[in-house]
C-alpha cells in the first residue's frame, strides 16, 4: 500500500461506523414494538458488527503495530473513534432507528457494491460480504419508512420529526478530504462524493411512497470524521468499553 | 431456554368417558396429536398454558442477557451474545405460533403475561450484576432447559414436539458457550475466576428449583405425564442436571456451593442439600429482585411500540385499498 496512513484511517472510519451503528441497534434488544423487530434489529447489529470485526482486523494488520480487533473497538479515546456523527445520533423512537439505519445503509449498498473492485483484496473480500447484508438493511429499514410515514397521524408526525432531526447529518457520508480522494485515486474505495445521485434517487423513491419529503440542509452537521463526536457519544464508548477499561488486558 | 416445570396447570376436562379412553388409546400408541384432532379440553387448556409460559419465558428471558451486549468484553463475545439472545426471540416466536394452533392468539398472551396472570420462569427474576453471569447463565440455565426441552421433543402434541426439536439444537449450542465463557474466566485472573465463582454461588439453586416443586408436592404432574405432554418428573430432570453438571463445575475447578452434595454409589446419582422451597414460591409469586423490572420493560416495550404496530395496520389496510381501487380503475 502505497498510501498507509490515509488506508488506516479509512479503514478505522469504516469500521468504527459499523461498530458504532451496531451498538445503537443492540441497544434495542429485548425493547422492540414487536417481537419480530426484536429479531430484525439484533440481526442487522449482527452484520454490522461482523463487519467491524473483519475491518478493524485488516487495519490492524494495515497499522502493523500488532493491535487486534479489540484493541481497536475497545481502547482508543473518544477523539480517535472516526464514525460519522449519524451512526451515534442515539435511538430516539422506532421512526429514529430506522430512518438512521435507512439513510446510512442507503449509502452504503453502493460503497460496498464498489469496494467489490477494491484494489486491496482484503477490503474487497469484506465489501463482497457487506454489500449481500446491507441490501437487506435498505429494504427492511426502507419498508418502515413507508409503513410509519403513510400508516396514521401519529406515525407521519413521528416520521417527519425524525426526518427533520437526522437529515443534517446525512452530508457527512459523502464529505470529501486527503483521505478519500487519496483512496478513490489508487481504487482502493469509492469516492463518497460521486455516491450522492444514487442515495438521493433511492431516498426519493422510499420518501414518495411515505409521503415524506427530502429537506434541503443549510449547514451540514461534521465532525465526526475527525473525531470531535456529540455529547452522548462518550457515555456509549463508557458502555463499550467498560470491561476492558476496568479489567485490563485479560482474557474473555 | 427455558420450560420450567409447569406451574399451577388445571387439568380439568368434561368429557364423557369413551372419548377419554378413545383419545388415551391413541397417546398410548404413541400418536401424535394434531390442531385439528379432537382433543380433552383439559388438555387443551394444560398445553396452552405450558406453551405460552414457556414462550413468555423465551421472551423475558431476553432481558437478563440483554442488559450486556452493550457491555460485552470482546467483538467476538459481544455477537455471540446478540446471536444468543437473538436465538430465544425465536424460540418466542416459534413457540406462540405454536400456541396459537390451540386458539390463543399471541397478543392475549401477551396481554396475560403483562397483567401478571400468565407466568414464566422464575429464573429470570434475579438479576445478572456482572459478565460471569452471561456465562452462568447459558451453562446452567440452558443446560437446565435443555433437560427439561429434550423429552418434550417426544410431547404427544404435534406442534410442541417439532418446535422444540429447533428449540433444542440452539440451545445446547447455547450451554456450550456459556459454559465455555466460565472456562476462560475460571481459567483467568484472579478477579474473572472470583467472577465466575461468585455468578455460580447466585445461579446454582435458582437452577435447580426451575425443574420445578418436588414430585411430592406436585399436583398437576400426573395428568400430564398420562398425556405424555411430560416425560419425565420434576425431581428425575433435576437428579439429571445435578448428575450432568457437577462433573462440569470440577473440571473448571469451581465450586458447586452446597456443603450437602455428595456423591451416593448405591443411585449412581449425586445427593443434594435442601432446597429453599419458600424462597422459590415467593419468586414466583412476584417478590423476586427483578420481577417487577421484567414486567416493566416488556409493558413499556408493549406501550411505546403501540403506535408502530397501529401504523403497520393501517399502512397495510390503505395499500390493500389503494390496490383494490387500482384494479377497478383499470
Ligand atoms: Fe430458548
Ligand atoms: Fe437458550
Amino acid at each position: 500500500m502505497t498510501d498507509q496512513p490515509a488506508f488506516l484511517e479509512l479503514l478505522l472510519r469504516l469500521g468504527d461506523d459499523c461498530l458504532v451503528l451496531g451498538h445503537r441497534l443492540s441497544e434495542w434488544c429485548g425493547h422492540a414494538p414487536m417481537l419480530e423487530e426484536d429479531l430484525s434489529m439484533p440481526n442487522m447489529a449482527l452484520d454490522l458488527i461482523g463487519q467491524a470485526r473483519s475491518i478493524y482486523t485488516r487495519a490492524g494488520e494495515v497499522e502493523g503495530k500488532g493491535r487486534s480487533e479489540d484493541d481497536l473497538a475497545y481502547l482508543r479515546a473518544d477523539r480517535e473513534y472516526r464514525n460519522l456523527l449519524l451512526v451515534e445520533r442515539p435511538n430516539g423512537d422506532f421512526a429514529h432507528t430506522m430512518l438512521r439505519q435507512f439513510y446510512y445503509a442507503a449509502f452504503m449498498e453502493p460503497y460496498w457494491r464498489e469496494a467489490v473492485a477494491s484494489s486491496d483484496a482484503a477490503l474487497a473480500g469484506i465489501a463482497g460480504k457487506a454489500v449481500k447484508e446491507i441490501g437487506y438493511h435498505v429494504r427492511h429499514a426502507g419498508e418502515w419508512v413507508i409503513r410509519l410515514g403513510d400508516g396514521t397521524e401519529e406515525s407521519a408526525r413521528r416520521m417527519a420529526v425524525a426526518v427533520d432531526a437526522l437529515h443534517p447529518y446525512t452530508g457527512e457520508l459523502f464529505a470529501v478530504d486527503g483521505v478519500t480522494d487519496a483512496m478513490a485515486a489508487a481504487g482502493v474505495a469509492p469516492d463518497p462524493s460521486a455516491l450522492r445521485p444514487e442515495w438521493d434517487a433511492t431516498i426519493d423513491t422510499i420518501f414518495a411512497d411515505a409521503g415524506l419529503r427530502r429537506p434541503e440542509v443549510a449547514y451540514p452537521q461534521l465532525g465526526g470524521r475527525q473525531g470531535c463526536h456529540g455529547e452522548e457519544f462518550g457515555f456509549l464508548l463508557a458502555e463499550l468499553q467498560y470491561m476492558q477499561r476496568a479489567y485490563p488486558a485479560m482474557t474473555w | 431456554m427455558y420450560a420450567q416445570g409447569l406451574i399451577g396447570a388445571d387439568a380439568a376436562t368434561t368429557e364423557d368417558a369413551a372419548f377419554l379412553e378413545r383419545f388415551q388409546a391413541r397417546i398410548d400408541a404413541e400418536e401424535k396429536i394434531e390442531p385439528n384432532d379432537p382433543m380433552p379440553a383439559g388438555y387443551r387448556k394444560t398445553l396452552i398454558r405450558q406453551i405460552g409460559q414457556h414462550a413468555h419465558s423465551e421472551i423475558v428471558g431476553m432481558l437478563p442477557e440483554g442488559n450486556w451486549i452493550t457491555r460485552a468484553p470482546s467483538l467476538r463475545r459481544k455477537a455471540a451474545l446478540l446471536a444468543k439472545v437473538q436465538d430465544e426471540g425465536g424460540h418466542g416466536l416459534y413457540l406462540y405460533a405454536a400456541a396459537e394452533t390451540l386458539g390463543v392468539t399471541r397478543d392475549q398472551m401477551t396481554e396475560e403475561l403483562l397483567s401478571g396472570k400468565a407466568k414464566y420462569s422464575s429464573i429470570f427474576n434475579y438479576p445478572t450484576p456482572t459478565w460471569a453471569d452471561i456465562g452462568a447463565i447459558g451453562w446452567l440455565v440452558d443446560g437446565a432447559a435443555i433437560m427439561n426441552q429434550i423429552p418434550l421433543c417426544r410431547c404427544s402434541y404435534g406442534p410442541y414436539a417439532r418446535a422444540m426439536i429447533r428449540v433444542c439444537k440452539e440451545e445446547s449450542f447455547h450451554q456450550r458457550q456459556g459454559y465455555e465463557i466460565m472456562m476462560t474466566l475460571a481459567r483467568g485472573a484472579p478477579a474473572q475466576k472470583d467472577m465466575a465463582q461468585d455468578a455460580l454461588n447466585r445461579w446454582w439453586w435458582p437452577s435447580l428449583v426451575m425443574f420445578g416443586p418436588p414430585d411430592s408436592d406436585s399436583v398437576h404432574g400426573d395428568q400430564s405425564m398420562a398425556w405424555k405432554i411430560k416425560r419425565f418428573t420434576n425431581d428425575e430432570l433435576r437428579r439429571k442436571f445435578i448428575n450432568a453438571t457437577v462433573p462440569q463445575a470440577e473440571f473448571i475447578d469451581l465450586t458447586v456451593p452446597d456443603p450437602d452434595l455428595r456423591w451416593n454409589d448405591d443411585t449412581q446419582s449425586y445427593e443434594h442439600g435442601p432446597i429453599d422451597w419458600d424462597e422459590f414460591w415467593r419468586v414466583v409469586k412476584g417478590h423476586g429482585q427483578m420481577n417487577r423490572d421484567r414486567i416493566a420493560a416488556r409493558r413499556k416495550a408493549w406501550e411505546d411500540g403501540a403506535w408502530v404496530r397501529d401504523a403497520a395496520v393501517a399502512h397495510g389496510e390503505k395499500r390493500r385499498t389503494r390496490h383494490t381501487a387500482a384494479l377497478a380503475a383499470e
